[in-house]
């Protein structure tokens, strides 16, 4: 063993570090499309202390340091694009405080979502987070971190807007308090009102700094939950009616989607609208104010609320949609990619036809599927595509209808989410200069060796 | 390899891991080792790059494959329609390495055991039938049901006693039962989820000619590994029997008062053994013996039935021990969450369980606050 | 091309009007009534076109063998006025396409359909089907296509149904009873009403059930409930079958209420109005429906079709009555269930 495993191996134990060739080739690589690189450590530390001390190791060797959650990003945000240590999070996954009156809980930065949801269901009934559909695995920091959305965002913003407060550690292996937290015991704010130092970490995807804790708020959880679908052939009314149910202020949240499989499903698109109550008389209150809110669609046969069918339901309500990752096996090959820009609303129709045009043209299996942002303020409109793993040329050709969506989507005025390494730079070369020029001056002083993550962020 | 065309179907988004709430991670290996290889993606994945020739046969890859304790909660909890294939899979991945020869000394061990004495424990077979003297049990001849014990309830001192509970409330509750002795011989289950698929079908069709020559019917058996394969991989050999799992049979013989108990004042949680369980599908013939007892308070571990939290020696493990060891091995684990519940009894209905449960209470130190108890061990105390 | 037929003078000469006159949602008279429905059949322009709910009704009402229901469906779809919003349309015509999934038990001469309905291949295990089973079709290539009366459709169902009837042919089947009342109308109402030639006889499932039960009367233990009905829309192109549904609730026991909502005054279950016209009258015509069963004490609610089960069981039972299907209901008085 070389000085550097040793030591890590010192500092996380012998169990949790690897430089075996098994943990070099999996965490080489993600569920997606990008290609891989292996890492030279793995390790799987329990504490901050261990973090720290792993961080000093790499500034003072030099080597990448590459933090990971489930790993479930699919754009390769987790590859190890340079070597080095990739640190997998998921042991440091304890639920540290819920505040129940101040609605918010604190947890370690290896926490997955089902974990939290299930900790709550349990002692907290009338609480819930705002739950996104990657697999129940994917951790809360890592969501935050990537700017994640969830079950609550068309209410609240994105998941890293429910922040309130963070633990980071830098790359110098010093621990930094984000937020109230940094001069107050109690973790109830971000930033407000003093200055929000979040962004030096959110979006950064650990180039930054590594999230060892996270505060996000807990939301009331209402007895009761259905969803109906509004269904329309009209995508360029779309923008329309999602105006026209937002203006309720009713809906929890808001999916749109278009696919061409099941039958059930083709040549319509799909907005599932979610809404919550306390009593029968509440939901049925606002069920009726979400459909009366579409009735001019209705009217004009421009669209309909289909009948649900009851086996549907439970797949819909489910937190999250194990049928999302389902979609990874249409064509019997286990992968799905998309691309999901957050863009306008009233992008909708141009990326629904969008979608249907590359799916056509590199002969692709897809479903559109977007999300709304606040009261209409955004979507990630998620460009998805299935392939098969075991068939390299329908992931080349997934590879470039993703590429065409990167090109699409900055042409049409929307920003990667959690962009790829090609992503990033064509937003860098694209971004106003001065914009960059924070950003630089900010990687530069956080990470002055460009250890944390490498290649992600890099500004030239 | 079997099942090669679907290795790469594995989208490692990790529902296996869980329980079907999230309440934890419910794949033993992945719960102990914690890097991603241990979990059932990691092992598609690494099955997939090894046949595809990215990596090789370590001693690494034979411990993140045979550390596998077949538990079978990838297969409740993956989201996908291969699911049922999961266990096949890694044990298919397992039957080339036996094939190749490259495989951990334990597994070699005790395959080579299984193989010159019919045993893991390197006794002979006369000494099989040996926990039933001083009881009631009696040879098999012509009666209604074979009781078939299997290695560990014969040869471990700990499977021998559940033994003779369960073979003793058989015999006083009326039922013509009898035992093979020392012509029984080893089931096959863990030989088979090891990977020697050659030595377990001899080992099979042996048992099928013996039973068929005995003229058996009817199966009860003390371990649910046997009654796995007896149910599930014996009627592919042209071995077709009524096979019963002990709990199924005692159930309604108490249920009906057949065998009339006394009260007992103690609050029991029950381990669902995966290959009664998830295998098989029984969770409720022990559960339902445990609430015929009168005052019995049956209390639920957070990870119950489909969702159970394997002990960790199943898939070989027991006699491997390849994922045991430490504070996180699964046996461990397990008692500290039947701990919580506040039980002073952990109830089994699998000699594995009891062992490795019973291991776990020791080196937790728990001796004074947990017992473990088999479920025909806890009715013996019952008796009037 | 398959052609409706229909005979403009029995309107002219209609005594009554009653396929207006005693519809549930327009307000007409028999004069006005029997102008409307002339000027319909003469393809002029109508409120009746813009207004009518594709309750069927009037395929009941009129008793005079016109087909005032299927008329107003053909001349709305001739003059493209859409009852549903166009997805809706296009969904319910996209899932009835055929799949190459259909599947098929050990088919005999005399058979059960399913439509495309999966759930009945369950529901019919036991005694009461025993005498056909495993004598079964399932799949969108025999189903019906009848729905699409409610989306002023008409064409689809012309250029369909004589292909579902030619896989019911290759079959070689001689008598189909149909699971879903909805089937049996098409080819014991419809098919007939558009001259399509039907090669075998059709049973509905009622009749079948009836006779079934005469057969089991040793096992039939009377359930003593009170229950009400709940009649589709579909009943109104076979109440000649109607009458089965009090004669098997004597053989089971069962209390078939006397309730307003009942026979020819019987309401839709709302499914498709709500689909079609939104909140509004999907929820006043459940809300009279509910209530009506309330009122009269009804401690089940029996269903015939599984999408008004689907689209009010939950409503129903809410209001603490029991939703149940006709078939479980039988099962029950078996002691099936």
């Amino acid at each position: 063993m070389d000085d550097i495993a040793h030591s890590l191996a010192m500092i996380v134990g012998e169990a949790y570090f690897s430089n075996q060739p098994e943990e070099a080739y999996f965490y080489a690589r993600d569920p997606g499309l990008m290609p891989p690189h292996k890492p030279d450590y793995v390790v799987v530390p329990k504490s901050v202390e261990e973090i720290q001390e792993i961080a000093r190791l790499a500034s003072r060797e030099k080597i990448p340091l590459v933090p990971m959650g489930a790993g479930l990003a699919l754009t390769g945000l987790t590859i190890p694009l340079k070597g080095g240590i990739v640190m997998d999070m998921k042991r440091m996954n304890r639920i540290l405080k819920v505040n129940e009156k101040a609605r918010h809980v604190i947890v370690e930065g290896g926490t997955s979502q089902g974990l939290l949801k299930a900790y709550l269901e349990k002692n907290y009934p009338r609480l819930r987070h705002s739950m996104p559909d990657s697999p129940a695995t994917a951790t809360i920091a890592a969501n935050v971190m990537i700017h994640g959305q969830g079950r609550l965002t068309q209410q609240y913003g994105f998941n890293s807007d429910m922040i309130s407060g963070l633990e980071v550690v830098l790359a110098s292996g010093e621990v930094c308090k984000i937020g109230s937290c940094s001069m107050s015991p109690d973790w109830f704010s971000k930033g407000a009102p003093m200055p929000d130092l979040t962004g030096l970490f959110l979006g950064w995807f650990g180039a930054t700094g590594i999230i060892t804790k996270v505060a996000v708020k807990l939301y009331p959880k209402k007895k009761m939950r259905d969803v109906e679908i509004f269904i329309t052939d009209r995508e360029d009314l779309v923008p329309d009616m999602v105006y026209e149910l937002t203006h309720t202020e009713m809906v929890e949240d808001i999916n749109i989607f278009a696919q061409p499989k099941p039958m059930i499903f083709k040549d319509n698109h799909h907005i599932a609208i979610f809404i919550t109550g306390d009593t029968d008389e509440e939901l049925e209150f606002k069920r009726k104010m979400t459909w009366y809110s579409l009735d001019r669609f209705i009217k004009s046969k421009d669209g309909g609320f289909m009948g649900v069918p009851p086996v549907m339901k439970p797949t819909l309500l489910e937190m999250p949609q194990r049928s999302v990752s389902r979609f990874a096996d249409v064509k019997k090959g286990g992968g799905f990619e998309y691309s999901g820009p957050i863009i306008m609303v009233e992008k909708y129709p141009e990326c629904a036809h969008k979608i249907v045009e590359l799916a056509e043209k590199y002969d692709l299996g897809y479903s559109g599927m977007a999300r709304i942002i606040g009261r209409s303020h955004a979507m990630m409109y998620g460009f998805a595509f299935t392939f098969n793993r075991a068939d390299p040329d329908m992931m080349d050709r997934t590879r470039k209808a993703l590429h065409e969506v990167s090109e699409f989507a900055l042409e049409a005025g929307g920003v990667f989410w959690k962009a790829t390494v090609d992503e990033q730079k064509m937003a860098m070369e694209k971004m106003d200069p001065n914009t960059l020029g924070i950003m630089k001056m900010i990687k530069e002083n956080l990470d002055p060796n460009g250890i944390m993550n490498p290649g992600n962020w890099e500004v030239i | 390899m079997k099942y090669a065309d679907i290795v790469h179907r594995c989208f490692r988004c990790g529902y296996c891991k869980f329980t079907s709430d999230y309440t934890d991670f419910n794949c033993p290996t992945y719960r102990k080792f914690r890097f991603e290889t241990y979990s059932p993606g990691g092992r598609m994945w690494l099955i997939r790059a090894w046949l595809n020739g990215e990596i090789k046969n370590s001693d690494r890859f034979q411990e993140i494959l045979f550390s596998c304790a077949t538990c079978a909660n990838c297969v409740e909890h993956c989201v996908f329609t291969f699911s049922e294939d999961l266990v096949n899979i890694f044990i298919s991945a397992r039957e080339e390495m036996v094939n190749d020869g490259i495989i951990p000394p334990p597994v070699r061990d005790y395959l080579k055991n299984i193989n010159i004495n019919g045993n893991p424990y390197k006794e002979p077979a006369s000494e099989r039938g040996k926990w039933a003297e001083g009881t009631l049990v009696e040879t098999y001849k012509d009666q209604e049901y074979l009781f078939y014990i299997g290695c560990v309830g014969s040869y471990d001192e700990r499977g021998k006693k559940i033994a003779r509970a369960v073979g003793n409330l058989l015999v006083k509750a009326g039922l013509s039962i009898g035992i093979l002795g020392d012509k029984e011989n080893c089931d096959g289950n863990e030989v088979r989820t090891l990977g020697e698929a050659g030595l377990f079908q001899f080992l099979a069709e042996k048992n099928i000619a013996l039973f068929r020559d005995l003229g058996v019917k009817k199966i009860i058996t003390l371990d649910p590994h046997a009654f796995n394969t007896f149910k599930k991989d014996y009627p592919a050999l042209d071995g077709e029997f009524e096979v019963y799992h002990y709990t199924q049979i005692l159930a309604p013989l108490i249920q009906s008062g057949k065998i009339p108990l006394k009260g007992l004042n103690d609050k029991i949680t029950y381990h669902d053994p995966c290959y009664l369980g998830r295998h098989n599908g029984e969770y409720n013939a022990p559960r339902k013996i445990l609430k015929a007892i009168p005052g019995i308070e049956l209390v639920e571990m957070d990870r119950s039935r489909e969702n159970a939290f394997c002990c960790g020696g199943g898939g070989g493990n027991f006699f491997t021990d390849i994922l045991g060891g430490g504070e996180d091995s699964p046996s461990r684990i397990r008692v500290r969450e039947a701990l919580d519940t506040g039980a002073g009894i952990i109830a089994v209905a699998c000699p594995q369980c009891a062992k490795m449960l019973d291991d776990a209470v020791k080196i937790e130190q728990l001796d004074d606050r947990l017992k473990v108890m088999d479920v025909a061990e806890i009715v013996t105390n019952c008796l009037l | 091309m398959y052609e409706l037929k229909f005979d403009e003078n029995l309107c002219k000469t209609c005594p009554t009007g009653d396929c207006l006159v005693k519809c549930q949602y327009l307000d007409v008279e028999k004069k006005t009534a029997v102008e409307e429905m002339v000027k319909i059949g003469q393809g002029e322009d109508s409120f009746v076109l813009q207004d009518c709910v594709t309750c069927y009704a009037c395929e009941e009402y009129c008793k005079r063998g016109n087909h005032p229901f299927y008329l107003i469906t053909e001349r709305r779809e001739e003059k493209g006025i859409l009852t549903s919003p166009r997805a809706i349309t296009k969904q319910w015509i996209n899932i009835g396409e055929p799949q190459g999934k259909y599947r098929l038990g050990d088919v005999k001469e005399r058979v059960l359909s399913f439509g495309f309905m999966p759930e009945f291949l369950q529901w019919v295990k036991g005694k009461l089907f025993e005498d056909v089973m495993p004598s079964y079709i399932f799949g969108q290539e025999f189903f019906c296509n009848v729905v699409y009366i409610h989306f002023a459709n008409t064409s689809i169902i012309k250029e369909r149904l004589p292909k579902v009837v030619d896989n019911f042919r290759k079959l070689g089947v001689k008598e189909v009873i149909f699971v879903h009342d909805e089937c049996y109308g098409a080819f014991a109402h419809l098919a007939p009403a558009y001259g399509i030639e039907v090669p075998f006889k059709s049973v509905h499932y009622f009749e079948y059930l009836y006779n079934r039960l005469k057969e089991l009367k040793d096992f039939i233990k009377p359930l003593n409930i009170r229950a009400a009905y709940q009649r589709p829309c579909s009943s109104r192109l076979s109440s000649d079958q109607h009458h089965f549904v009090a004669d098997i609730m004597e053989l089971i026991g069962v209390d078939l209420i006397e309730r307003k909502y009942q026979g020819e005054n019987a309401l839709c279950c709302g499914g498709i109005y709500a689909m079609a016209f939104g909140y509004d009258l999907a929820h006043d015509v459940q809300k009279r429906n509910i209530d009506d069963m309330v009122e009269h004490g009804a401690q089940y609610c029996i269903f015939n079709c599984p999408a008004c089960q689907s689209s009010i069981g939950a409503e129903v039972a809410k209001r603490g009555i029991k939703p149940i299907h006709l078939i479980h209901l039988c099962k029950m008085a078996i002691g099936e269930m």
